[in-house]
């Protein structure tokens, strides 16, 4: 008779261990951040305020709390490129956006850095474009650094591509531009060598123009 | 692409900014958005209770009633609303969709006017989130089986063109089609009873003979007796004939268990007709007799319950099993210890331990009938721990049982196991079929653009159409798409596609003798005959090939490429299978500043497996700076 009581109740005990989980995932979502208002931001960007309106939809829309950690946009990130793995890339941009290195982005940090790259000179996006690449933050890409980045872009195409990517494509991607980077042949790129290396290449020039009309 | 991270869009397309230093290529044209207006407030009117949202909420999902322009059919001028004279309940569900992104189900509501929204407004079930989905697909099976059983009910009426045999069949199975076949069932079921008590009758003593002994009345009305079951058998057969000749498939309805009772049911009283009235076998013609008490279970055809229970024991059959396995063991145990305790008592009745079997199951039954008791006092302890552990024992099958037969009973439970297995494959596939609906989107997208691109006498209104069936956000999305593609010089292809390829490759460099030059070893330079002779030789080792004759075909295919105008379909044609594919695409200089070398594979028919479809090319070389205009990239194919 007992065993037969004692099998009913097993069912309902292993229901238990994931409500724990639960709590503890609600306790942390419960940090919540606002932004400042939207005069100061319209201040402090190149954005209208319908813009930064729409902007801050998306953004809470997607993260309600107010901040963005690293999952969060690993996660999204990926949506858009669900051939392949985003996540090495969306890290990178991840770091770049969080200037602060606090492990979250905050609303202004994401416009801050959307103004850069939508409105900014083409010296910031240039510059920026360098923070990014630079991930270990010393004022020199490396070639490793330039590898990893060059890396995560091409897992972003995932497994299907063509042609087929085998060998080590990012390696010798790589190589070719590193090459027309480094001017004078020390083995880093700075700041200003690359700018000077991008505005020497017209189709880079041409290209970043593109993202203009983006909002 | 799911649509709450459409605002996000922006952003993704702004990171894009991070490839452009290393882009080989560069980049296409942005989609404009021509129509680039304020994010305006829409409203709708649903039979009076007005909902608003931004347009572009409802534009994520362009093929739903809702995100197209099959929307401004419902526009009204005089109030500048869209006017549905719908369900406004179940339209929050619907306008939910569009903020979300995910479809829920209400469980308030009833499923087939939820279907019914659902498919005015164009919105398939199948992307009801995993949350509402199971709800949602067990109130549509039971909608599905409550249909069929009235239809079934409908189903009795005799359909015109049936056949003498499909009749007969059918009133067999179902008894209250017609009334021949219920006087046929009662008829059946009477004298199924009859034979039952005819046999327990049988036995009775009755009355008295001369020599004073009771005598059953089998033996003393034998001819009346004989006759009953005579007449018993002679229906049982008739009906069994009839049913065999009824059956659909007759080598199924033997194997049925049914038929098989039926069978037994008969048979004693042929092998009895049969066998003379020897001695020695009519011992065994009384065992056989045994075998009409099986006429019973004839029974189970009249009553359902009969057959559920058939059917519990059947499911729980291994429960059962355990448990008399279980039982077996506690039996032995007990028989081995009561008979060593008792062997040492005089004229005990333990006289082996499978005679104390006997008095282990009692015992442990709580019969307790007291034909053998222990005598020693060890026997008598054992004896009780027996009977107290027997109670234990004894308890376990009922609520087993008993919790099968419910299972069984109730129609919810059976369904269960349907659903769980399922749901679980529907949910993969369906999940599958999202992923690859999206990570698709954009090698068919492409393939579409290309084609039309290739019609360079495309007339304004494909274009038209083409633009109308991909939205803004989706154009947006595959241009990012594309740019990566730039960057990194590489293509999306289908994962068919990329599989396909493989066995061709796999397929190919087998049995033929394809010229596959390979110029990972870092071939650089212009694909010049001069060049690829050259380097011929050190890959021909780890190639199969090595014929002057292809060497030719090089050189001539290279010129060929020089004089050709190309198109920029190589992708395109590339994708397609096609009867083309023995002609060479080569992109024009004018269109790429960094040249990129692949592999010429000369692509005559003598040299493929497969002459139907292209072979893929190796993989590219690394670029290369301006090398003049003079350089041509072939694409293989």
């Amino acid at each position: 008779m007992g065993a037969v009581v004692g099998t009913l109740t097993m069912q309902t005990r292993q229901r238990q261990p994931s409500r724990d989980k639960v709590d503890d995932e609600l306790e942390m979502t419960m940090v919540c951040h606002r932004p400042e208002g939207l005069e100061q931001l319209e201040a402090q960007t190149n954005f209208t305020k319908q813009e930064l309106q729409v902007l801050y939809r998306g953004f809470k829309n997607e993260c309600p709390s107010g901040v963005v950690n690293e999952e969060t946009f690993k996660h999204i990130y990926a949506q858009f490129f669900p051939h392949g793995d985003a996540s090495t890339y969306a890290h990178y941009l991840f770091n770049a956006f969080d200037t602060r290195n606090n492990g979250s982005i905050k609303f202004e940090d994401f416009v801050m850095g959307l103004s850069t790259l939508l409105r900014g000179t083409v010296r910031e996006k240039l510059e920026w474009t360098f923070y990014l690449y630079d991930i270990n933050r010393d004022g020199f890409i490396n070639k490793e650094e330039m590898t990893e980045i060059v890396r995560a872009i091409y897992d972003m195409m995932g497994k299907y591509t063509y042609p087929a990517l085998k060998g080590d494509v990012p390696k010798q991607h790589v190589d070719a531009f590193f090459v027309k980077m480094d001017k004078n042949k020390d083995g880093v790129v700075t700041l200003e060598e690359f700018v000077i290396a991008c505005q020497e290449d017209e189709n880079m020039m041409r290209s970043m123009q593109l993202f203009e009309n983006v909002m | 692409m799911a649509a709450g991270v459409a605002a996000w869009l922006p952003f993704a397309r702004a990171a894009a900014i991070g490839w452009m230093p290393v882009a080989n290529l560069p980049m296409p044209v942005a989609p404009s958005n021509k129509n680039k207006h304020q994010d305006e407030l829409i409203i709708l009117n649903v039979s009076g209770r007005r909902f608003q949202t931004w347009r572009n909420t409802l534009d994520r999902y362009p093929d739903t009633l809702l995100g197209s322009s099959e929307k401004e059919f419902f526009f009204n001028e005089e109030t500048r609303e869209y006017f549905f004279d719908r369900d406004p309940d179940v339209f929050r569900s619907i306008l939910n969709f569009y903020r979300t992104g995910k479809l829920h189900y209400p469980r308030y509501e009833c499923i087939s006017a939820y279907d019914e929204e659902l498919a005015f407004f164009g919105i398939i079930p199948e992307i009801i989130s995993d949350c509402c989905y199971e709800e949602y697909k067990d109130r549509k099976r039971e909608n599905v089986e409550r249909l069929m059983d009235d239809l079934e009910d409908n189903k009795d009426s005799k359909l015109p063109n049936m056949t003498f045999r499909e009749t007969m069949w059918r009133a067999f199975e179902n008894p209250h089609t017609s009334t021949m076949a219920l006087v046929f069932y009662y008829v059946t079921g009477f004298f199924i009873a009859i034979s039952v008590i005819t046999n327990v009758v049988e036995t009775v003593p009755c009355g008295y003979m001369p020599n004073q002994r009771d005598i059953p009345c089998g033996e003393r009305y034998t001819e009346a007796f004989f006759c009953m079951d005579t007449a018993c058998v002679m229906i049982f057969t008739v009906e069994y004939l009839m049913r065999l000749f009824a059956a659909p498939s007759r080598y199924r309805f033997m194997r049925s268990v049914m038929s098989i009772i039926d069978v037994v049911a008969i048979l004693p009283y042929y092998i009895g007709l049969v066998m003379t009235n020897n001695e020695d076998v009519s011992g065994a013609f009384v065992t056989l007799r045994v075998f009409r008490v099986f006429r019973i279970f004839k029974f189970s055809r009249h009553s359902q319950g009969l057959r559920i229970l058939g059917y519990t024991l059947k499911s729980c059959a291994s429960e059962l099993g355990f448990l008399l396995f279980s039982l077996t063991m506690a039996i032995i145990i007990f028989a081995t210890v009561m008979f060593y305790a008792e062997k040492g008592s005089s004229s005990s009745k333990f006289t082996s331990i499978p005679a104390s079997f006997w008095y282990t199951i009692v015992t442990m039954t709580t019969l307790g009938y007291g034909d053998m008791v222990p005598k020693t006092i060890a026997g008598k302890i054992f004896g009780s721990i027996c009977s107290l552990s027997g109670v234990l024992v004894i308890a376990l099958p009922v609520p087993v049982i008993v919790s099968n037969f419910s299972r069984i009973y109730h129609q919810n439970q059976r369904a269960d196991k349907r659903r769980a297995q399922k749901v679980q494959k529907a949910r993969l596939s369906r999940m599958r079929i999202t992923k690859s609906g999206s990570s698709s989107a954009f090698p068919h997208s492409k393939r579409n653009g290309l084609n039309q691109s290739l019609e360079l006498t495309g007339s304004l209104e494909e274009d038209q159409q083409l633009k109308k069936t991909t939205s803004l956000l989706e154009s947006q999305h595959h241009h990012l798409l594309h740019c990566l593609e730039k960057t990194t010089n590489h293509e999306f292809v289908d994962e068919r596609l990329y599989e396909q390829g493989y066995l061709q490759t796999a397929l190919q460099n087998f049995p033929s003798q394809s010229p596959s030059l390979s110029s990972e070893e870092g071939i650089t330079g212009t694909c010049c005959s001069r060049r690829t002779k050259k380097s011929m030789q050190p890959l021909s080792a780890t190639h199969t090939h090595s014929h002057t004759h292809n060497l030719q075909e090089l050189s001539a295919l290279h010129i060929q490429c020089g004089e050709q105008q190309p198109l920029n379909t190589s992708r395109s044609s590339l994708n397609l299978m096609s009867d083309e594919s023995g002609s060479l695409n080569c992109k024009s200089s004018g269109l790429v500043t960094t040249a990129i070398i692949s592999i010429p594979t000369p692509p005559s028919n003598n040299y493929r497996a497969s002459p139907d479809a292209p072979p893929p090319p190796n993989p590219d070389a690394p670029p290369l700076p301006n090398t003049g205009n003079d350089v041509v990239k072939i694409s293989a194919l």
